[in-house]
Order: structure tokens, then sequence, then C-alpha cells
């Protein structure tokens, strides 16, 4: 499986989802500049958490437009998977791989703690080593992860099995408690919390494995 | 000529910021303020001398970056 991890001016995850995707893969992924224009051969393209482009106009707008992320549109249309971390998630909607948008939190306040996550669908290859309805804790931080959409997007989304996680303490205000959400073709996955940041016991929690492991599979 | 976007939260869309300011003028003793709502504009200089032309320009930036249709509605002076 060869991961590639888009770096953008202001990502700050970028290496923890490289150590993620190493200890998953058995192999480093390729760490790519957001100014170059192509990909390098991939099965797998993380949009890594942080501030892209200082959170500039809005979160993930100005990265949705850099130059990588129309090589990452296309790729995500061939069917390669794309999983958006945080500020990866507010990068999918701005460059509309993934309905709807992340609002400032409802509190205001930038949210920085572990929360608890229901898993709502397995049917993934992002989530299909969960157990639907199980409870997995995972750390968040952002300021801005109050999940919108209008309701008809609210409802397709729930009828279609798109909804991956839902917060059972929502710690942001996001419309139907969304953590995460998947695109029509299954392959693209949105979501506020981190994996990368619960994948190793060191850092405090394990839960976020599962979703590298069963994309290393 | 010069343009000016002023781009606004979605009528229905949660406006946490537009909503703290209304509070902390109510906190400041400022009565009568029902409800507050806050966006942001964007001030553009532009090569283009025919106002309907730049107006086009405009919209068409507004619908590729300044705004994010999801949320947020704009409107366009040209001066």
């Amino acid at each position: 499986m060869k991961a590639v991890v888009i770096v953008f001016p202001g990502s700050n995850c970028d290496r923890d989802a490289r150590v993620a995707l190493e200890a998953a893969t058995g192999r480093p992924p390729a760490m790519v500049w957001h100014g170059d224009s192509g990909l390098p051969p991939a099965d797998l393209v993380v949009l890594p958490g942080g501030f892209s482009y200082g959170d500039y106009l809005r979160p993930g707008a100005m990265a949705a437009r850099s130059p990588v992320m129309q090589a990452v549109v296309r790729a995500a249309k061939r069917g390669v998977r794309v999983l958006g971390i945080c500020n990866g998630f507010q990068v999918l909607t701005e460059c509309g791989l993934l309905p709807g948008a992340l609002l400032r939190n409802a509190g205001l306040r930038f949210v920085c703690r572990p929360v608890r996550l229901r898993v709502e669908t397995a049917r993934s290859p992002f989530t299909n080593g969960y157990r639907p309805g199980s409870a997995l804790r995972m750390p968040v931080a952002h300021h801005d992860g109050n999940y919108f959409a209008d309701a008809a997007t609210l409802e397709r989304l729930a009828g279609e099995d798109r909804v991956a996680f839902r917060y059972l303490d929502n710690p942001n205000g996001s419309l139907g408690d969304i953590a995460g959400i998947l695109n029509e073709g299954r392959n693209v996955l949105g979501m506020m919390p981190h994996p990368e940041r619960a994948a190793e016991a060191l850092l405090g929690g394990t839960d976020g494995r599962a979703l590298f492991d069963a994309l290393a599979a | 000529m010069k343009a000016r976007v002023l781009v606004m939260p979605r009528a229905g869309v949660l406006d946490p910021q537009g909503k703290a300011v209304a509070q902390a003028l109510a906190g400041l003793g400022f009565e009568g303020v029902a409800a507050a709502r806050q966006g942001k504009v964007v001030e553009l200089e532009l090569a283009e001398t025919d106002p309907g032309a730049a107006e086009a320009a405009v919209a068409a930036m507004c619908e590729r970056l300044l705004a994010n249709p999801v949320i947020e509605d704009y409107t366009i002076e040209i001066a």
C-alpha cells in the first residue's frame, strides 16, 4: 500500500500521520508539498491536520485551491482513497469532494480534548476494522469543527450510510453529532477527530490504529 | 477600478460569532440590540475599466474562492 501525505504550509499533524502510516504499512509514506502539481503513484492520500495557510479566508479554503489539490481531486475521482483529518476534512469540504462545511465551534472556543465517538458504519475501507456501534476515544483539537449541511444533504448522508462517526459528547455543535462523513464512492473520508494521535499506547490511546490497519490490509 | 465584496453567513446558518457580539454589546449596557451577524469585507483593486465586466469577474472570484456558497452569501459593490 503506497501512501502519500500532503504537506501544506501550516500543516502540523503531517508527521503524526507519517508515523501512524509507517507503523501500519511497514514503510514511510511519501511527503508531498502543496505546490507540487502532481502526485506520485498512491493508493491512499492523507490530508493532515493543522492550520494550512493560517486558516486565512476560511479554514481549508486556500489549501483546497493549491496546485496539488487538483491532482488529489482527480485521484479521488479515479477511486484512490483520500483521508482528511481535521484541517484535512475542512479542505475536503472546501474542494467539493465532501458536502457541507465546518463552521466555527458553537461554543466559540478552541476545543482540545479526547472525545467519544460511535462508529456508524463499517462499510468503507477506512472503518471496516471497527464494529458498527462501537465507541472509540480519540482527541479533537479544532476551532472550526461544527459540521453544517442543509437538511436534504443530512438526510442523504444518513440514508446512504455515509456518516462514518458521530460524537457521543458533541464538542462543537455539529448537526446530527456528525464527526466524520464519506463521499458517494466511499473512498473519501473526512473526520475532525485525530486517529493518528490515538494510534500508539504511548500517545494515550490506540482506538485510531484499526483505521490505519484497515487501510493497510 | 475598485470592488468591495461583502461576505455574510447565510440566513439559517448558525453565526456563533455574531451571537457573541450581540451578547457582549448587551453586557456593555447597549440595550435593544436584537441580533448581530458577523461577516467579512474583501476590497479588490482591478485593472478592468468596464463596470459590467468587473462585476462579472468579481462574481466568478466569489464563486471560486471568496465565498463558500454552502454557508455564505456575497454582495458586490463596484466603484
